[in-house]
């Protein structure tokens, strides 16, 4: 590893499972784009990945291996030379990726996979309860597994590309009843992404979304969450909960957006305009 | 029991009581379903989560369950030794109008229960904590509470996995490993277990 850029973490497809034990379910937060990079270079889905926020990484090969980029739109450079993906490296080889067009997160996946210590059966880091590895830091070296399938073949890669404005499905409750005609705030509200977003949540800032009367300054007691829940903080302002959220929560959820619809929401970089669409 | 929809693949059980959580939450764990993918009880709120168009099933489970809570159906029992020296000790006996010695006695002569987990990996919240104890967080919430860290709050008494912020009196510490990923078994305490905290001299 010679550059991390903002952030790269290591990510397989998560520890679900363990709520009850209060730990998140973690995991890629574009999961179609990270199984995508590891059947382009013949490994497992489950094999463990990198997962690298707005690009900027470089690492430097120490073995042969085959290497696929997904996601947003990357360019990817071996030694200075842009290639495109999936690709070889040689020992010794450099690989750069600059910084994606059309989305937030891109997927690196290696032949082998990346072999760093399994906890609760995943090596993905979770930012929220610290495990996993940490992420990841110059001169970090990267265990490989040794290559098991043959590569997946493709003609052309279709970017992920995050439209100007989101619309994102969302199943009212458990907790709609918190709020006065919960379809038609959600309808009508804007929102756009807020730079406080992270793996543990999409936050939105935009239209409040208000109480009923009786509610207005009760508490919840803590309740399970799921990957997707909308919670409504005393704010009002939405965070919709992506792979790292807490198990339980004490602010009531309006909604929950579907798991089809979240690997866009991964996708969705600071600024980005956003509507919910309730479904019946 | 009100059950409540959250979104397609998983229902909010809602119940009146601590032990009536404990009763659904055990009546789903032993009907041992597949379509079970996370069972997450909380205070007064069993979260199941199904695989996809596991709902009906489940739902037959539901249908199906007493929400009587049997004690001592789940045999594992975990006990914790403690030193009792935490820094909010003086407080709670104060608050109590109890010594520390009687502090100590009160709360290793209860069997709690783990009721759920949450806030952190293995941070297991226990009922079962006698009335005296029963005390509000602190006003000002420390930046860091050391892992290990034995406390009380409210109805629950609970130890620190990890260091964290937190709110609650400490009254102790344990050395017990109550959260190590790398173990087979992760979490030394889970929703169901019984456990009892024991003084070290």
């Amino acid at each position: 590893m010679l550059k991390t850029g903002p952030q790269t973490l290591i990510q397989d497809l998560g520890r679900p499972g363990n709520a009850h034990l209060g730990v998140p379910p973690s995991g890629a937060l574009d999961k179609p784009s990270f199984t995508l990079a590891n059947r382009l270079v013949g490994n497992p889905e489950n094999a463990a990945g990198l997962e690298v926020i707005l690009g900027g990484l470089s690492l430097r090969a120490n073995a042969s291996c085959t290497i696929a980029v997904t996601g947003p739109a990357t360019p990817t450079s071996v030694n200075g030379v842009l290639r495109d993906s999936p690709l070889h490296l040689a020992p010794g080889d450099t690989l750069t990726l600059g910084t994606p067009r059309g989305g937030l997160r891109s997927y690196v996946a290696v032949s082998g996979g990346i072999t760093v210590p399994a906890e609760l059966g995943s090596r993905s880091t979770d930012l929220l309860s610290g495990l996993g590895p940490a992420p990841l830091r110059p001169d970090d070296e990267l265990p490989l597994g040794d290559p098991t399938g043959v590569p997946m073949g493709v003609d052309v890669l279709v970017p992920v590309q995050v439209p100007d404005e989101v619309v994102v499905p969302v199943f009212l409750g458990p907790r709609d009843d918190w709020f006065h005609d919960p379809a038609r705030q959600l309808r009508a509200g804007r929102w756009t992404v807020s730079d406080r977003s992270n793996r543990v949540g999409i936050r939105l800032t935009g239209t409040t979304v208000d109480r009923v009367t009786d509610r207005v300054g009760q508490e919840l007691p803590s309740e399970g969450l799921i990957t997707g829940s909308v919670q409504v903080p005393a704010d009002g302002h939405p965070v919709v909960f992506l792979a790292d959220h807490p198990t339980t929560g004490g602010y009531p959820v309006i909604g929950v957006v579907p798991q089809h619809a979240l690997p866009l929401l991964g996708q969705a970089a600071p600024g980005t305009p956003l509507r919910f669409a309730p479904q019946g | 029991m009100q059950l409540r929809r959250c979104g397609t693949d998983a229902v909010l059980v809602e119940v009146d009581s601590l032990d009536e959580v404990e009763a659904v939450r055990a009546a789903v764990a032993a009907a041992g379903s597949p379509d079970v993918v996370e069972l997450v009880p909380a205070a007064r709120t069993v979260l199941i989560v199904a695989r996809p168009g596991g709902l009906p099933s489940i739902r037959r489970i539901l249908a199906g369950a007493s929400l009587v809570h049997h004690p001592g159906t789940d045999s594992t029992e975990v006990v914790i030794p403690v030193r009792y020296d935490g820094p909010d000790l003086d407080l709670v006996a104060d608050t109590a109008g109890l010594t520390t010695a009687e502090v100590v006695e009160l709360h290793t002569g209860a069997t709690y229960r783990v009721a759920f987990c949450g806030f952190a990996p293995g941070f297991a919240y226990l009922t079962g904590l006698p009335e005296p104890l029963r005390q509000p967080r602190l006003p000002s919430p420390r930046t860091k509470v050391p892992a290990g860290s034995v406390a009380v709050a409210g109805e629950f008494t609970a130890a620190y996995p990890r260091a964290t912020p937190g709110g609650w009196r400490l009254i102790g510490r344990t050395d017990a490993p109550l959260f190590d990923p790398c173990r087979p078994t992760p979490a030394l305490l889970a929703p169901g277990h019984r456990v009892r905290f024991e003084a070290l001299p």
